[in-house]
């Protein structure tokens, strides 16, 4: 097969298609910019959450005297010395702890004032109506509940709370964020799907007079084929194109400049060029072998031997 | 060269069979006339040659090939020896007679060195030295066809398939068509022609194999139309 030959029939196809052809390479590069985007999004969920997580602590707090009188947790009186050692003691027994550390009430009424100095029910607190608690560093963040599971109810131990979880309620929205998204990429995928076999067929139609005499004049299936394989692929390629276009203009726009978060939200690691870069060989594969195979299919009843 | 054994071909959602029955048998080098009205079964028994439909009973061999067993991936090798003409020509119309004759090689993949030896050659043959770059529309429905018979010959094959070649024609035409499809047979090729030209058929005086209703009615040697319409 000629290469010259090959590709004259390429462009003869798809110019005489331009109206489906525009609609293939922009549902293709729609959906595959979406795909893109939610791989991006899971990318930069996951760096937050290394971020995040290597800051978060699980905080057990300690029953003050205040405490022992009005809450139920607390009702058999406030923590004791040997309490305390005793929570020590299993802390340090415990292997997915890294590192744990004291809070006093002084400590804890020192940092409140430092945060919340001017409200109304500052001025009202003293250090006595604070708690004491431990802060636990964990080696696994996620193993939270075994140091719930071993103070929770613990005398003398009026909580243990986990930052995490707090966390995780707004990962839980980007991850939500997320599968919408992959559900409309799949939606605008199908419809990517139909529209390259719609235009494979027409074309196949279009052109049934060649491929009748290439048939007649014993030409192999592979060979009849070929053209309107490489025709949806090089559609496809170019919708892939455009999608990583997209992409990188995206990641400069949001990120660097124009919205640019990264100046404004200075609390947020976000991700770097480096993992845009890493998904558009992804895309590009996918532009190239979704249309051709979609093709091939379509083809398979159309232009039998 | 083409043998048919007891052929019968029913197409799915139809009663009555397009052949019935059929067996005979042409030999290298023949010419043969294929005559019958419309719905005698004449396409049929071209397209079973021609493997575009496969027999419901019995068995073809083309070129010593038993057509059931072949698969469809060789199906084009098998086609690649055949030569094919139709009535309407089934030229392509932008483009030039030359690479008309050409895309039959092109598309079997043969070199471009070999094209621009063999083209000419047969156009040549066909009688339309000269006329290489004109396009299909161009010409008159008898150069046309020339042009077509050029494109079956041109790969050499060793049996020429004709569908009614002299079916929009007029009678001098159909003379110079039927004058050079008697050349190609004298080369060795074997020519098998469906016709309802009956001043055709009676003046070769070859072989005459005539369908009626899907069966066999007659196969005579030198023979005539002999269908009265």
């Amino acid at each position: 097969m000629r290469a010259q030959f090959v590709l004259s029939e390429i462009g003869v196809g798809l110019r005489r298609n331009l109206t489906m052809t525009f609609a293939v390479v922009v549902s293709v590069a729609l959906s595959l910019a979406l795909f893109g985007g939610s791989l991006l999004m899971s990318d930069q969920v996951n760096t937050m959450k290394g971020y995040w997580y290597d800051k978060v602590n699980v905080s057990i707090f300690l029953c003050n005297k205040s405490d022992a009188e009005s809450d139920p947790h607390c009702a058999r009186g406030a923590v004791t010395s040997d309490q305390k050692k005793q929570i020590v003691a299993d802390l340090d027994k415990m292997s997915v702890v890294q590192k744990v550390t004291y809070e006093s009430s002084d400590q804890a009424y020192k940092h409140y004032k430092e945060q919340f100095g001017d409200s109304p029910l500052a001025s009202s607190l003293t250090p006595d109506q604070m708690q004491e608690s431990y802060r636990i560093k964990l080696k696994d963040p996620e193993k939270y509940q075994v140091i719930a599971t071993a103070f929770d109810g613990r005398d003398g131990v009026q909580s243990v709370q986990d930052q995490k979880g707090i966390l995780d309620n707004l990962f839980g929205l980007l991850n939500g964020m997320n599968w919408a998204a992959r559900a409309v990429m799949a939606m605008m995928l199908v419809v990517a799907l139909m529209l390259i076999v719609n235009t494979v067929r027409v074309s196949a139609f279009s052109r049934r007079r060649e491929t009748g005499i290439m048939r007649l004049v014993g030409a192999s299936g592979f060979y009849i084929q070929a053209p309107f394989i490489a025709e949806a692929a090089v559609a496809g390629l170019i919708g892939g194109g455009v999608a990583c276009g997209f992409l990188l203009i995206a990641r400069y726009f949001i990120i660097d400049h124009g919205l640019a978060l990264s100046q404004k939200l200075n609390l947020i690691n976000f991700i770097g060029w480096d993992a845009v870069l890493t998904k558009l060989p992804l895309i590009l594969a996918t532009s190239l072998l979704m249309p051709a195979l979609a093709a091939f299919f379509a083809l398979r009843k159309y232009l039998k031997v | 060269m083409i043998r048919f054994d007891n052929v019968s071909k029913v197409y799915p959602k139809q009663t009555r069979p397009a052949l019935r029955d059929v067996s005979l048998e042409v030999e290298r080098g023949e010419f043969v006339f294929l005559v019958g009205s419309s719905g005698s079964g004449k396409s049929t028994f071209l397209r079973l040659i021609l493997r575009e439909e496969r027999t419901s009973q019995g068995q073809v061999h083309v070129l010593g090939k038993d057509l059931a067993r072949l698969s469809n991936w060789k199906v084009p090798q098998m086609r690649r020896q055949l030569g094919t003409v139709f009535q309407d020509f089934r030229l392509l119309p932008n483009k030039t007679v030359a690479e008309n004759v050409a895309f039959a090689q092109e598309v079997i993949g043969k070199s471009r060195g070999e094209i621009r030896k063999s083209v000419p050659q047969v156009l040549d043959l066909v009688g339309l030295g000269g006329k290489e770059d004109r396009m299909p529309g161009e010409l008159s429905g008898g150069e046309q066809q020339r042009v077509a018979i050029a494109r079956a010959f041109v790969n050499r094959p060793k049996l020429l398939i004709a569908d009614e070649p002299t079916g929009n024609l007029d009678p001098q035409t159909s003379v110079g068509i039927m004058k050079l499809l008697d050349r190609i047979n004298r080369t060795g090729t074997t020519v098998l022609m469906a016709t309802h030209d009956q001043n055709i058929v009676d003046q070769m005086r070859k072989r005459v194999i005539e369908l009626e209703k899907g069966r066999l009615v007659r196969d005579q040697a030198r023979g005539v139309y002999g269908y009265q319409h």
